[in-house]
């Protein structure tokens, strides 16, 4: 018998890493602004999105969503109250989206075109550990933590955090009852991300709501 | 919980490559795993078993090997490997740093197989693969 090693040399995700790289050209030739939002369940990334999807539209922004979850299209229908086209992604079980959903949820989107929009914002599954494998040729990935969630979070999250563009802390309208220590908080996405740009805002007051659309309009003519 | 579309994807991979070795067994499947991919190696094991059954790659033994964290550090203009996932700073100067260089793969590194035994016309059913 004889036996030998062969030398593979494969990416395991080669076929999602290739399509995010298809999908990443596609949005730089429409001229729109991919944003990936990850955090785990209930920081409250579909109220943040809701209040960037309001506040953007109103200054005359062409802006869309997809959101994922595994089941129902509530999010959807919240986010859509906006007045901007969103369209629910259900994974049924998959802890993550990858880049073939985001491609077949692009595609047969009804009144939605790519060229015809300034920003499309991802919704991911509420998980903070399997989105962070997935490319999904975002421009910008975006890291939320709430004020309830504990200022240690980016340090038991490395991963995910390490790999964001920008982080977000949501309920800063909260953050004094719930005790929250904001300096450690940012000390901690420092350590694991250091020198990324940190936006600490409320969906309800619209506190820190200016700075990230600024920062989103300077990505977009980047 | 990934690491079951994770496995799937290796098995199936292995078995696209394994076209090029008609009949031979696959003994060995060795994965590099970044200490940044995301991925729980236990839970890669234990999968393991489950996405292997029933394809061409039952029975392979699952070898994971990790890859540490290597960050560039500007400061000391060096690759330098992280100890932790805790803090990412330079071990040497103490820096922090945001040009990862390594730690983040997810591939499939090499496989180990048997050849097929060949049964040629003498009937001996040796090997008929070279090395």
């Amino acid at each position: 018998m004889t036996t030998r090693i062969v030398e593979l040399r494969r990416g395991i995700l080669k076929k999602n890493d290739e399509l995010a790289a298809v999908l990443r050209q596609r949005y730089g030739a429409a001229g729109v602004l991919v944003l990936n939002l990850v955090s785990s369940p209930g920081t409250g990334k579909t109220a943040f999105l809701e209040r960037t999807l309001r506040d953007l539209r109103a200054k005359g922004a062409r802006v869309a969503a997809l959101v994922g979850d595994l089941e129902t299209d509530n999010d959807a229908r919240r986010l859509a109250a906006s007045g901007a086209p969103v369209r629910q992604i259900n994974t049924h079980g998959i802890c993550h989206l990858d880049a073939d959903m985001i491609d077949k949820h692009l595609a047969g989107w009804e009144g939605v075109e790519l060229g015809a929009l300034d920003y499309l914002f991802i919704e991911n599954v509420g998980n903070l550990v399997c989105p962070s494998s997935y490319d999904l040729g975002e421009g910008i990935r975006v890291a939320l933590l709430s004020v309830t969630e504990g200022e240690d979070k980016p340090l038991k999250y490395p991963t995910l955090f390490n790999s964001a563009d920008a982080a977000v802390i949501t309920k800063m309208d909260i953050a004094e009852p719930c005790g929250f220590n904001r300096e450690l908080a940012l000390k901690n996405i420092n350590e694991i991300r250091p020198g990324i740009r940190i936006f600490e805002t409320s969906a309800k007051t619209g506190v820190g709501m200016d700075e990230w659309l600024e920062y989103l309009s300077a990505q977009r003519n980047r | 919980m990934h690491e079951l579309s994770i496995v799937s994807s290796v098995v199936d991979t292995v078995t696209e490559s394994l076209a090029a070795y008609p009949g031979a067994r696959v003994l060995e499947v060795r994965l590099r795993v970044g200490v940044l991919s995301a991925v729980v190696v236990d839970s890669l094991e234990f999968c393991w078993g489950l996405a292997t059954d029933g394809t061409p790659v039952q029975g392979a033994r699952l070898v994971v090997k990790s890859v540490p964290v290597v960050m560039h550090c500007s400061r000391c203009d060096a690759d330098v490997e992280l100890e932790g996932v805790q803090s990412f700073r330079c071990s040497r100067c103490g820096q922090p740093c945001s040009d990862l260089r390594q730690g983040r793969e997810l591939e499939i590194e090499a496989i180990e197989i048997e050849d097929a035994v060949s049964t040629g016309a003498d009937g001996s059913g040796k090997s008929g693969a070279t090395a």
